[in-house]
Formats: structure tokens, C-alpha cells, sequence
């Protein structure tokens, strides 16, 4: 009995694996082995001029001791600012998202008419590639000829056009402003799914006793919904410690507003150091396994203390 | 033996008749321009030809030629190149001399020689380019301000007109516009202002790092302060196209772009048709008018699979006919100096004559000494300029920085020989 019931998991066992492969394969392909190559390619001097002729140049890309000074991606106070700028630009745009869609998806949350084609149209934005919702903006934000300062100074709220995106101060909060324009329909919408999914009876219960809705919100639905609001937050931190392409078409691409991944691609292909922008790539990417896997951490601590409690 | 006939008339056929690929710039009516060349070459010979834009930014569009050339790419014959880059690029493109048989001496000696990276001739000249000024004739005029020749004259009457200008109502008038935008066109402005105030072109022909010195430093103050009183403080996110929308729309009394926008401003729709006047860029106490080359070149990959038809499109490009057909109707130097006598193109383009010592005595970009290196020297420079620009940086401590990362990029003399491990 016992025996057949091995022989059962057993080949379930074996057909899941069956099932996973081409998926495993596709994904070896794609993401494993670029990513390997990447993280070899930053321990050689490989140039793309010609990629094949790299020797093994062991951390130097890294960090390297020569003639008196220090080399390599860690002694470039140009990559410190980038890896600063980018995880100040990850702490704004995403608190400021997650605020912003728990407010949307509250106000969602509510029965009202044509709620169902508000949810679609506040997709919008999410829909909207990247690269040309970055564009739009850019005219948008032009300082003779953009709607925004037309509109701004119309209201008389400025009495001359600011360019936005011509210092990289102002730059970095107008690139913050199109992401949170950007992403804060993908919290809403993770934050209302998670909204949708708690249970009545917790809030028939605070209403008998008379409990005010603030105080219901801070008290039983946030920390309901506290888990799926972690992956949520987990998952745009991610996305925008990432951030390229906003940053590439809007500002003026001074080293001043340049994200990591905006180094990286510098190194790799303006100036065609495929081992050093390699060195940088990798940085990036131990980064954010790094952030992740502290994340994780912190969820699983935080599960089992709760567990135990 | 049906089959074998068959198989030998399809390979004639497709020897006879093929496609090739260019890159053409998309900056004003570039695009156009070169269609219209391309098409009346594949017309005379029965090829055809595929035309691929490119980005504006030249800095956008070295970056994907880099990644096509490093791929192997076929799917491009000929590469529209910018001056700057034969020293980058050489490797992938072919010795074009076998096909040019000796009609290189017709151009500019300045740009072949600019073009021949090894001995071999990587590239043929398209079009030439210089810095020119673009002033609003019909302002100063009105103002009896007199075309500026020191840059103190062009301060003093921008900001006189802007003024009054301003009062008068046109208030959205500013004094200067030009390419600010951290990206290749800012080093060729920042070096104009740096050239013609005695303040050098950043790495001297010999490789020693020049740019931290009393001129320099002198000169980009002085460009500091135009910005936000006779320059909108948007010109630091300006290319050539956005400085020329404020001036073509009539919102900026003086322009640096090149000549291409002489047509553009011109054309029938234009609002400043017939106003626009074009003058030698100014210079400072201690130095000359300057404007720096540019100017773009044609070559043929070596990954094409037509080497013959590319080179043979290129040289019909690059040839009289078609240079004037592109000087008359859209402004686009020549780089054949009997062009410039010629009475069609003079026509046209009155300031050719006049301007003719800019075009042919242009100062070039450090390209050919930093060689492979250009691209990050450019880069270091024009962020040191733009953190000037932006108030970020003291232009005496930013040279002083940019020479130190400069000199840390020339070690080993710019990469000529490989650094020992």
C-alpha cells in the first residue's frame, strides 16, 4: 500500500520535472547563461571592438592597486554616486507609490458606478511603454514649448518656464515624478487584489463596536494585508533600482543624474569596456540579490516571530 | 541541366542587382536628402537601396553602430560616420582606396587625412561642418546693434535686445541659444568657447593634457554666466534640434548650430524666413574665430556581403554632383573646395563665401591623439562642462578635477600600448 503510494509520488515526482524542463531550458538560455558569461566577462579585459581576444584579469575590474592609485569600478566615486542616486531614486518613487496606491485602491475599493471602467483606465499608464511614456513627458516638460509650464504659468503659480530637466537636481525629482506617475497603477492594483481578499468579518466585528475607520485602517487592514503589501513594495524596488530607460531619455545623460544601470551601459557600450561594464553590471545585480534576500529575511523573521507569538 | 542554367541565371541576377543598406542621419531634412541620393543611384544602376534613420544624438548613434560593428551585423552596408570616430571604427570598415581611385584628392586634405586611420582610407567625406552664429538680422537692425566678434559684443547685445525685447512685450524672447545637452555637440560648443579664447583643445596634438589652464577656466565662466540671463536655463537639455525650434520659432536672437539650419530657417514655413543672417562664431581677447570641425563621412562595412555596389553608392554620394544637389537645396557643405566657387551653390548659400576660412581651417576634436580614447576624453569633458553650466562645479576646480581623470585615462599614452598586468 505504502509501496504504491512511493511509486505514485515518485512518478509525479518525475513528470513535474518532465513538465519544468523546457521552462528550466528556456530560462538556462536566456537568463542563466548570459548572466554566467556577464559575471566571467568582469574578470577579463574583454573590449567590443574585439570581444573574443580577453585575458583573465582576476578583481582588477573591481578594485586594482596601480602605480600608486587605486583603479576599478569600487575606486570610481562616479559609480558611488550612481549607486547612491539610484537607491535614493528606489527609496522616493517607491515609498511615494505605495502611499499614493493604497489611496487609489482604497478609494477603489468602493462601490460606486463605473468603478470597473475606472479600474481599467488607471492602467493606463502601466501600459504605456517605458520609453515613450518617458518621451511624452519630455515634451510635456520642455521649457518653451511644454503644457506644463503653459499650465503652471497660466495659474500663475510660476511667473517663468522652469527647465525640468535640464539641471540634474530637478532632473532626478522629474524622473521620480513620471515613475510614481508610472507605477503607482501596478501598487494600486497588487494592493487592491490584496484589499479584495480580506475577510468581512473582522470589520463587522469593529463596526458593532464602534471603531472609527482610521483607526480600522491602521489596526486591521494594514496588517492583513502587510504580506502582500511587502511583495508588492519588494517587487517595484526591484524594478526601480533597475531604472534605465526613464533616466536616459529624459535628462540630459550628465554623469550627474546617472543610475547604475545607466554606468554600466556607459562602460559597456560608449565606451566598449565589456570587462569593466561587466564589473558593474555584476555590482548592480549582487545589489539587489543582496536587498532581496534581506527582504526575504526580514518577512520570514518577521512570520515566525508571529508564528510564535 | 534546366536546374544547373537556372541556378547560374538567378546567381547572375542577384550579382547584377542587389540591396544595400545605409545609415542616414534624421537631423533637419538629412533623412530626406539622402534618400532622394540613394534612389537616383539605384535608379542609374537598377540596385535598390534600404535607408535606416539613425538617432539624433550623435552620442546615441556611435553607441549603435558600436553594438551592430561588434555583432557582425550584415544588416547595414553603409555607415553615415561622424568625424570623431575613424579612430574608434576603423577595424570594421574596408579600405576604400581600391574603389575611389584617386578622387580623394578632390576633398579637403585635412578631412582624408583625418579619415586615414593605418594607411588605410576608412571612411570618404560627405559633407563638412562648422560652428557657425546664426543672428536674427531683423532685430539688430531694429536695434542698430552691429553682428558681434568678441563674445563680450555678443553678451552685451544679446542681453540689450532681450531686454527690450521683452518690455516690449515678447516676453518669451531670449538672448543665445545652443547645445548645452551633456552629450557630444556640448564638447564642440564648450571647445569653440575654449579655442577661440586662447584656451587650447583639451589634449594637445603631442597627448599632453592641456585643459586645466587661466583661459579655459576664464572662458567657461564666461559661458556660466549666460545661463538663466541671456541663455534659457534649458539649453543645458538642448541638441541642435531644440536650439533650433526656439530659434526657428522666432524665440532667440542669436543661435550656434551648423550651416543645415541656414535652409531650415529659410524654408516656407519658417517663421523667421528671410531674417536669419550667419556669421564667423565670436572670440575672445586672446584668440581667433573659431569653429570647430565636424562634419560626417560614409564607409563600407566589412561585414557587408556587396562590398563593391556599397563602395560604388558611396562614391556616387560623396561625389560633385551630388554634394551640390545637397549644398543648394538644404545648406550642407561640400567637402570639395571647387564647390565653393561654384555660382549654384554660392547662390543658395551667400555665407559659403564669406565663411569659407571657418569651413576649411576648422579646428578638429582631440580624436586623433586620444585615438580609441576619444570617446570617454569627449565624455569627461563634457560633464565637467556641464556641471560648470549647472552651477554644480567652480570652473577652476572642475578643470582641475577633469585634468586629473584625464591624465588617469592618457596613462600608458592613451591605450597604444597595452598596460602591463
Amino acid at each position: 500500500m505504502s509501496g504504491s503510494a512511493r511509486t505514485l509520488a515518485r512518478t509525479r515526482v518525475r513528470s513535474a520535472w518532465l513538465f519544468l524542463a523546457p521552462t528550466l531550458l528556456v530560462l538556462a538560455a536566456v537568463a542563466g547563461w548570459p548572466l554566467l558569461r556577464t559575471v566571467w566577462f568582469s574578470f577579463t579585459d574583454a573590449d567590443l571592438a574585439d570581444i573574443s581576444s580577453d585575458r583573465f584579469i582576476g578583481l582588477a575590474n573591481y578594485l586594482e592597486h596601480d602605480q600608486g592609485e587605486w583603479y576599478g569600478v569600487l575606486a570610481d566615486p562616479q559609480w558611488w554616486g550612481a549607486a547612491w542616486r539610484t537607491i535614493w531614486f528606489a527609496g522616493v518613487s517607491v515609498s511615494l507609490e505605495t502611499v499614493l496606491g493604497m489611496v487609489v485602491a482604497l478609494a477603489l475599493n468602493v462601490r460606486f458606478r463605473l468603478r470597473g471602467l475606472l479600474r481599467a483606465a488607471i492602467l493606463v499608464p502601466w501600459a504605456i511603454p517605458t520609453v515613450v511614456s518617458a518621451k511624452m513627458w519630455g515634451w510635456m516638460l520642455n521649457d518653451q514649448f511644454g503644457v506644463i509650464n503653459h499650465l503652471l504659468m497660466g495659474l500663475h503659480l510660476i511667473d517663468q518656464p522652469v527647465a525640468w530637466t535640464a539641471s540634474p537636481t530637478l532632473a532626478m525629482w522629474a524622473v521620480v515624478m513620471v515613475d510614481v506617475w508610472k507605477a503607482t497603477p501596478f501598487m494600486a492594483l497588487l494592493i487592491l487584489a490584496a484589499l479584495q481578499m480580506l475577510p468581512t468579518d473582522c470589520y463587522e466585528a469593529g463596526r458593532v463596536d464602534g471603531i472609527h475607520p482610521v483607526r480600522m485602517f491602521f489596526r486591521v487592514t494594514l496588517p492583513l494585508m502587510a504580506p502582500a503589501l511587502g511583495v508588492a513594495v519588494l517587487f517595484r524596488t526591484l524594478d526601480a533600482l533597475r531604472v534605465f530607460d526613464l533616466i536616459y531619455v529624459l535628462t540630459s545623460n550628465s554623469n550627474s543624474s546617472m543610475s547604475m544601470a545607466v554606468y554600466a551601459r556607459q562602460q559597456l557600450v560608449d565606451f566598449q569596456e565589456v570587462g569593466y561594464g561587466s564589473a558593474a553590471s555584476t555590482l548592480l545585480f549582487l545589489v539587489i540579490v543582496m536587498l532581496t534576500l534581506s527582504a526575504l529575511a526580514l518577512t520570514r523573521w518577521r512570520a515566525d516571530g508571529e508564528g510564535r507569538a | 541541366m534546366l536546374l544547373v542554367l537556372g541556378g547560374a541565371w538567378a546567381s547572375v541576377r542577384s550579382a547584377q542587382a542587389v540591396e544595400i543598406a545605409i545609415s542616414c542621419g534624421a537631423v533637419g531634412t538629412e533623412l530626406d536628402l539622402c534618400r532622394d541620393g540613394a534612389n537616383a543611384w539605384a535608379r542609374r544602376t537598377g540596385n535598390t537601396v534600404r535607408i535606416v534613420s539613425t538617432p539624433n544624438s550623435a552620442t546615441e548613434r556611435l553607441a549603435l553602430y558600436q553594438q551592430l560593428l561588434a555583432g557582425g551585423s550584415r544588416d547595414i552596408d553603409i555607415y553615415q560616420i561622424d568625424v570623431v570616430w575613424p579612430g574608434i571604427l576603423a577595424p570594421n570598415f574596408v579600405d576604400l582606396r581600391p574603389y575611389s581611385q584617386g578622387t580623394q584628392a578632390q576633398h579637403f586634405p585635412a578631412i582624408i587625412e583625418n579619415n586615414t586611420v593605418g594607411g588605410r582610407l576608412v571612411a570618404m567625406p560627405f559633407y563638412t561642418d562648422a560652428g557657425v552664429l546664426f543672428y536674427r538680422r531683423d532685430l539688430l537692425e531694429k536695434y542698430g546693434v552691429a553682428v558681434p566678434q568678441t563674445w563680450d559684443e555678443l553678451r552685451a547685445a544679446a542681453q540689450r535686445i532681450q531686454q527690450a525685447e521683452r518690455a516690449a512685450g515678447n516676453t518669451r524672447l531670449w538672448g543665445y541659444v545652443f547645445q548645452g545637452r551633456a552629450y557630444e555637440g556640448l564638447t564642440v560648443n564648450a571647445m569653440e568657447w575654449l579655442a577661440s579664447q586662447g584656451g587650447g583643445q583639451i589634449v594637445a596634438p603631442d597627448g599632453a593634457v592641456t585643459v586645466n589652464n587661466p583661459q579655459a577656466v576664464a572662458a567657461l565662466g564666461v559661458a556660466r554666466g549666460w545661463i538663466g540671463s541671456i541663455a534659457p536655463p534649458g539649453v543645458l537639455n538642448y541638441s541642435e534640434e531644440e536650439a533650433r525650434g526656439v530659434f526657428q520659432s522666432g524665440q532667440a536672437v542669436f543661435m550656434r548650430n551648423w550651416p543645415y539650419a541656414w535652409a531650415l530657417a529659410n524654408s516656407a514655413d519658417s517663421p523667421v524666413r528671410g531674417q536669419v543672417g550667419v556669421a564667423a562664431l565670436p572670440h575672445g581677447a586672446g584668440g581667433a574665430s573659431t569653429g570647430v570641425l565636424g562634419g560626417w563621412n560614409l564607409a563600407v562595412s566589412r561585414h557587408s556581403r556587396h562590398v563593391a555596389q556599397a563602395a560604388d553608392l558611396v562614391m556616387y554620394l560623396t561625389g560633385a554632383v551630388e554634394q551640390k544637389r545637397r549644398a543648394v537645396q538644404a545648406a550642407y557643405n561640400p567637402t570639395r573646395p571647387a564647390l565653393y566657387q561654384d555660382a549654384d551653390v554660392l547662390a543658395a548659400n551667400p555665407f559659403f563665401a564669406a565663411l569659407y576660412p571657418s569651413f576649411a581651417h576648422a579646428v578638429a576634436r582631440p580624436s586623433r591623439v586620444t585615438g580609441r580614447k576619444y570617446n570617454r576624453v569627449s565624455n569627461a569633458f563634457w560633464n565637467a562642462v556641464h556641471d560648470v553650466l549647472g552651477g554644480e562645479a567652480e570652473p577652476a576646480a572642475a578643470m582641475a578635477a577633469l585634468e586629473q581623470q584625464l591624465r588617469r585615462l592618457g596613462r600608458h599614452d592613451w591605450g597604444r600600448e597595452r598596460p602591463p598586468r
